[in-house]
């Protein structure tokens, strides 16, 4: 109301065009990543060891996708990690019970079933945050227990693995098989987050979710059901933990009561690191794939050199995120 | 009447507590403050008005030591001093009133007035002494408050009395109060009035900021008027009427503030409300809205005029019967009543109308986006048209269309919000407070555009604080107290004492 913060007497107008840096820094953080791993041990440029790399960064990459919607409209998923494991044990004991005859039919069923109880338990967690009104943080935590333990009892504390041959040889090529000579896995990471930009940026959807991060009572008072808008965020966030664990099953074939843990924090570090603000309101969809695969490369960088332990990756992981923050501010405030 | 930027005649016997002449401030390549000559003397308040973004705000910070000015110099008591920060010019006895308040909401009275200075007892707080001297502190202002009331839990002017009575405790020769009447009802304002003359009366030297000129008449002793940061006058308030002080802000005759509009005819009802309860805030509300029509909506803060609207369109349960062109609608939700033609915009532009962080094109189609989609996409083409005819058609100015919605001046938004509001072509548009904290030239333009809107046949009602507005630019007043409607107003009988004396309850008035 007293003009300071309006264009005549604003320090430096900022524009709407000033927050791309924020938007670059996890690219520009890539490339020197790249560098620097070609420095600690040239081998780690070979094709070989980046296709390797990026394959492995696929379900924190595919999962963190889901997480930009969450994070973007002002919520948080902190129960995808244990999603990832009950999903994946459905997904098995319904490949192990034979329910269909034919092979490829029972595995297309199985495909179907795992991306349904992922928008299914996405549902659960968007309908408690949203309709019963509880914090997401605390919601989520609730339903990190429950598919915790529901994996742990279909296990019976051990490991739940698929069997039949056949469906393995079958099952397999999705996650060691290529198109084009590049890994099914990095086609669907860049599929999926292909779709997700395009619903975020380009559709109504995307808008609206972006508003509802942003000003809660601004999209309320815009005719924009609040409720609606998270809920969706919530499914697209199982979804894409559905999509995780189709990649999931064919490499190990088992889940056990570990499966996916701490995911959850991978998935929101990465979303964090690739610009996203955990406050809701932005989202940067391929800032979300970038981070991913900078976490996996700072991991393989340490493996491949000898400066550092690999034992301290978590710790460097850790300090990734605060200084992805830190740089994160100083850029936002110029 | 002169325009020298000179002292006028100096009152006998009054050395200046502050000088400051030439003061300079530039921002990169943009000068905001040009060449200012201002003093401020013991047992005088001086005004500083001017239309936003003439450089007011950024005056008082230099004063107050939070910029530094670019050129120019301040005295004390005749000697040269310069600023490292607030608490450097508060040693020097200056203290700024911030208009924002800044209290700790979950904290008690006592605790407010004392954070970050708590009086202690070696290791210990001392919560007697702090308690006790709360509540002579808030005494001193004529106010009487439990010191453990939780701040949360006081209306807004309790608070901003808290927040004075904080700043106070810190001696001080000069008190610069910043916009401090903006979100107080008339009655609240005549009680901060007397506070000031209070400490006017102890010798204190206050600068006084507002945009509300009949105040500035009544309380102030000298007024200066800035203008795109130049000063354009500085005299006796006495010579001053408020219609002179508005003509200095602007540049140019603003003496019509308001536009002319055809007297009312009879009109076909477009929306009818009947017995709508809004538990907790409005009870039994009934009225009729015609066709073209501008109906106002007076009373009190807290009359429950803005949670009637609220429950009108979905946003709050209600009770009742609503029927818009004869038919019986329920809104559940906004969604529902913007679909229906019926468009609410808030007081609360800044917290509720725009999303101050996204650009004016994301802002201006939120609520319309559905008519911008083809295909399954957003045509980004069609909404850059779409910001370029609101720019033209609701004059909101801009350097930039790049440029953020929290960036624009608080006139400048409300013109965004209206235009947002338009793109969904309503039939029945309700603003409430429209325009809050909006300089005066701008006022004037958004009491054309309502104008405008009316004559287009759409039904207006404006909900306001501000009498005059309402006397200015509605055909019917209806006034609201404690949740109710008691009266309606309109023709010799709209002014205020009338619409007072039913908001108050003075005068019984006939229910509407």
């Amino acid at each position: 109301m007293t003009g300071a913060t309006t264009p005549e007497t604003g320090a430096k107008p900022k524009t709407s065009r000033d927050w791309d840096m924020a938007a670059i820094a996890p690219f520009v953080a890539l490339a020197l990543l790249l560098v620097l791993g070609y420095f600690a041990n040239p081998s780690f440029a070979s094709l070989a060891n980046l296709t390797n790399v990026i394959t492995r960064s696929a379900f924190i990459a595919i999962i963190a996708l889901g997480a930009t919607y969450v994070i973007s409209s002002g919520g948080l998923d902190l129960s995808v990690g244990s999603m990832v494991a009950f999903v994946a044990s459905l997904m098995i004991m319904f490949l192990n019970s034979g329910a269909i005859a034919d092979p490829v039919m029972l595995l297309a069923c199985a495909m179907l079933l795992a991306l349904g109880m992922g928008a299914a338990c996405g549902l659960a967690n968007g309908l408690i945050t949203t309709v019963g009104r509880i914090e997401p943080f605390i919601a989520t935590l609730g339903t990190m227990g429950i598919f915790r333990g529901l994996t742990t009892w279909l296990s019976q504390g051990g490991a739940i693995t698929l069997k039949d041959r056949e469906l393995q040889a079958l099952y397999r090529p999705v996650y060691f098989g290529s198109v084009a000579g590049v890994p099914i896995p990095i086609v669907v990471i860049f599929v999926t987050a292909a779709i997700a930009a395009f619903v975020l940026y380009r559709t109504r959807y995307g808008r609206h979710l972006i508003a509802v991060g942003s000003n809660e009572d601004v999209a309320r008072y815009s005719g924009i059901s609040v409720n609606r808008v998270r809920t969706i965020a919530y499914v697209v966030q199982g979804l894409c933990v559905g999509v995780a664990v189709l990649l999931y099953v064919p490499r190990l074939g088992s889940t056990s009561a570990t499966t996916g843990i701490l995911w959850e924090l991978q998935a929101i570090t990465a979303v964090v690191v690739g610009g996203t603000a955990l406050r809701g309101g932005v989202g940067r969809i391929w800032g979300t794939v970038c981070g991913a695969f900078i976490l996996e490369i700072v991991g393989n960088i340490m493996l491949l050199s000898n400066f550092v332990s690999e034992y301290l990756i978590g710790a460097i992981q850790g300090a990734i995120i605060i200084i992805a923050m830190l740089v994160q501010r100083s850029l936002m405030r110029k | 009447m002169s325009m020298d930027a000179s002292d006028p005649q100096p009152l006998p016997n009054s050395q200046p507590l502050l000088q400051a002449s030439g003061l300079s401030k530039t921002f990169g390549i943009v000068e905001v403050l040009k060449d200012i000559d201002l003093s401020v003397r013991a047992g005088e308040v001086h005004a500083i008005i001017g239309e936003n973004g003439a450089g007011k705000s950024t005056l008082m910070k230099i004063l107050a030591g939070n910029h530094q000015p670019t050129r120019g110099e301040m005295m004390i008591d005749g000697q040269k001093v310069s600023f490292s920060g607030p608490v450097d010019a508060e040693h020097h006895g200056i203290v700024l009133v911030h208009q924002e308040i800044l209290l700790a909401p979950d904290l008690t009275v006592a605790q407010n007035i004392f954070l970050g200075r708590e009086l202690g007892r070696g290791l210990t707080m001392d919560d007697r002494a702090m308690r006790e001297a709360a509540v002579k502190a808030v005494r001193d202002l004529g106010a009487d408050l439990d010191p453990d009331t939780i701040v949360s839990r006081l209306s807004i002017a309790q608070r901003q009395l808290v927040q004075i009575a904080r700043v106070l405790l810190v001696p001080h020769r000069i008190v610069i109060f910043d916009e401090p009447t903006a979100s107080l009802t008339p009655h609240e304002t005549d009680a901060l009035i007397k506070v000031i003359r209070d400490i006017r009366a102890r010798g204190v030297g206050v600068l006084y900021i507002s945009h509300r000129l009949p105040e500035v008449k009544e309380i102030a002793d000298r007024v200066t008027v800035l203008r795109d940061g130049r000063l354009v006058a500085s005299q006796n308030a006495s010579d001053l009427q408020p219609s002179d002080m508005a003509r200095l802000m602007v540049g140019r005759d603003v003496a019509k503030l308001y536009p002319d509009r055809q007297s009312a005819e009879i009109r076909e009802t477009v929306l009818e409300v009947e017995g709508l309860d809004v538990p907790g805030y409005a009870q039994g509300a009934s009225f009729r809205l015609g066709k073209g029509e501008i109906l106002g909506f007076a009373g009190l803060i807290g009359a429950g005029r803005t949670e009637l609207m609220e429950g009108l369109v979905g946003l709050r349960p209600s009770r009742g019967a609503v029927r818009l062109n004869g038919q019986a609608v329920r809104f559940s939700d906004v969604h529902a009543s913007l679909k229906a033609g019926v468009a609410y915009l808030s007081e609360d532009r800044k917290g509720k109308g725009l999303l101050l962080s996204k650009d004016l094109t994301v802002n201006l189609t939120l609520a319309s986006l559905g008519k911008f989609v083809r295909g399954l996409q957003i045509d980004r083409k069609r909404e850059r048209e779409a910001l370029d005819r609101a720019i033209q058609d609701f004059d909101i100015r801009t350097g930039t269309k790049e440029i953020l919605a929290g960036q624009l001046s608080g006139g400048n938004q409300q013109k965004l919000l209206i235009a947002k509001m338009m793109l969904l072509d309503p039939q029945v548009v309700i603003i409430d407070e429209p325009t809050r904290g909006i300089d005066i030239g701008n006022k004037q333009q958004i009491y054309t555009f309502i104008a405008r809107l009316a004559e287009e046949g759409r039904s207006i009602i404006v909900v306001s604080s501000e009498m005059p507005e309402l006397i200015g630019i509605c055909d019917r007043i209806l006034v609201m107290r404690s949740g109710r409607i008691v009266g309606e107003v309109t023709g010799e009988r709209m002014n205020e004492n009338e619409i007072v004396g039913l908001a108050t309850g003075i005068s019984a008035g006939e229910a509407a």
